[in-house]
């Protein structure tokens, strides 16, 4: 196991980047997302409501792989788009869905108090929102957005299909030339671990400050 | 002047008639109490001031705009009205001090260290100058709302607005909050409209008193009168049953 791990050593490193880099971009793009998405949901604006219900649904309920086949193979027709970008796409509009949801169901929780202090008190809804709402409605939804934040990086192995280099794409690649899938296998597990464990530590961590 | 003046204002809640053509003018500078049963819409017609209910039919005119055109900025009339809720409503993410130096600097672009004067004074003045970096969930019920008090303050308000200030509160609790708003009654400028079950409070500070039942205002009268000799029948039997007490 060592030594497939060695024998491949840049081959798995290039890998965990990409893997890395595809969870860091749908990390902040589908937290930015799901926010704006989830403040939508909730204006009283009928259109703009239903308008943000719809994106959730349809993210929600579609599987990743048909999301990200789809930039891959329909979108790329048009525009030209990488398996990478087409994977990260993917991954970050069907996480977004998701975190719309957690942070939603976060910002319900708050008491209307505070909106009213809030606004009463001469501030905007956006002021209202960003200082008061958001701030406590991210902490309510802590433990369900690192589920979610965690989810991610495993979804992220979607970009083994779309030729998007990561772990498990490389995962594939080197077992196909060792006969060693098992140990090859072992090794991707382990490397997806290396960016699992501190992220749900550190949002453990972060659970516990806030409390 | 007139403040606050409601012309022949109606509010629904669906097929609930909250507020029946209220017709009520308050100066500046004036102290009102406004009593009655609870359900019989005291805090709907408070809530309409600053635009947290909206009315259906009439005109409301707060210093000056009329709340119930859609071209009337909201933010521009709680600018200068402030209001204080029975259930505090401080900011739970951040400290006493940050409660009351947030709208300042938000909305008034308040200079930061004239922000923190301004926060420090009203802080002494409420009592609690030693409370500046506690957060709200440290606070005593009675604390919170001379908090509240203060940040509401702190935006220079030309009227004040009191919804049940000390409905929440345990009995030893509201001699200090009342204490303040007397102090902030006092200040010949403020207006000040106060929603509250404490009776010795509205003698003691209410130019006026106003009625309320099932929506409607039945006796408008000054506090002497009012304590003394109400032309509502309801009126005096509300009196009758709050005294008895």
């Amino acid at each position: 196991m060592t030594t497939i791990f060695t024998d491949n050593l840049s081959t798995f490193l290039s890998g965990f980047g990409y893997t890395l880099l595809a969870s860091l971009i749908a990390l902040v793009g589908s937290m930015i997302l799901g926010t704006l998405f989830a403040i939508l949901e909730i204006l009283p604006n009928k259109a703009l409501s239903i308008f943000g219900h719809t994106y959730v649904e349809i993210f929600r309920n579609i599987p990743l792989l048909v999301i990200t086949m789809f930039f891959y193979i329909v979108i790329s027709n048009a525009i030209k788009i990488s398996g990478f970008w087409s994977g990260t796409l993917g991954l970050t509009l069907y996480t977004s869905a998701f975190i719309a949801e957690t942070v939603r169901a976060g910002i319900q929780s708050i008491d209307s108090g505070q909106m009213e202090g809030a606004r009463a008190n001469g501030l905007s809804y956006g002021q209202a929102m960003s200082r008061i709402i958001l701030p406590q409605a991210f902490v309510v939804a802590l433990p369900s957005l690192a589920n979610q934040f965690i989810n991610l990086v495993k979804n992220s192995s979607i970009l083994a299909f779309v030729a998007g280099f990561d772990i498990m794409y490389q995962a594939n690649v080197i077992a196909g030339l060792n006969f060693d899938p098992f140990n090859t296998y072992i090794v991707a597990g382990i490397l997806y671990l290396i960016i699992t464990l501190p992220l749900s530590y550190y949002m453990q961590h972060l659970e516990k400050k806030s409390a | 002047m007139s403040m606050i003046e409601f012309k022949n204002v109606e509010k629904y809640y669906g097929d609930f008639h909250a507020l029946k053509n209220v017709n009520l003018s308050i100066d500046a500078g004036e102290t009102v109490v406004l009593i009655g049963p609870s359900g019989s819409g005291k805090s709907t017609l408070i809530r309409t001031i600053n635009g947290l209910e909206e009315i259906q039919e009439g005109q409301l005119i707060v210093n000056g705009y009329d709340l119930h055109d859609p071209k009337t900025d909201i933010n521009r009339i709680r600018k200068n009205v402030g209001m204080v809720f029975q259930h505090f409503n401080l900011y739970n993410n951040k400290s006493t001090l940050e409660n009351i130096m947030l709208a300042p600097r938000l909305v008034l672009k308040r200079d930061e260290a004239e922000n923190k004067k301004v926060a420090m004074e009203l802080l002494d003045k409420v009592g609690l100058a030693d409370k500046a970096d506690s957060m709200p969930s440290a606070l005593s019920g009675g604390q919170k709302q001379r908090v509240a008090i203060a940040r509401s303050l702190a935006m220079k308000p030309k009227a004040l607005l009191f919804d049940e200030p000390t409905s929440a509160l345990d009995p030893e609790m509201i001699g200090d909050v009342l204490d303040v708003m007397k102090d902030i009654a006092s200040d010949s400028d403020m207006t000040m409209l106060v929603v509250t079950h404490e009776m010795n409070f509205a003698k003691q500070v209410a130019d006026r008193v106003i009625f309320m039942d099932a929506g409607e205002i039945l006796e408008d009268s000054t506090t002497e009168k009012f304590f003394t000799n109400p032309d509502d029948p309801r009126a005096k039997q509300f009196l009758s049953q709050v005294e008895r007490h």
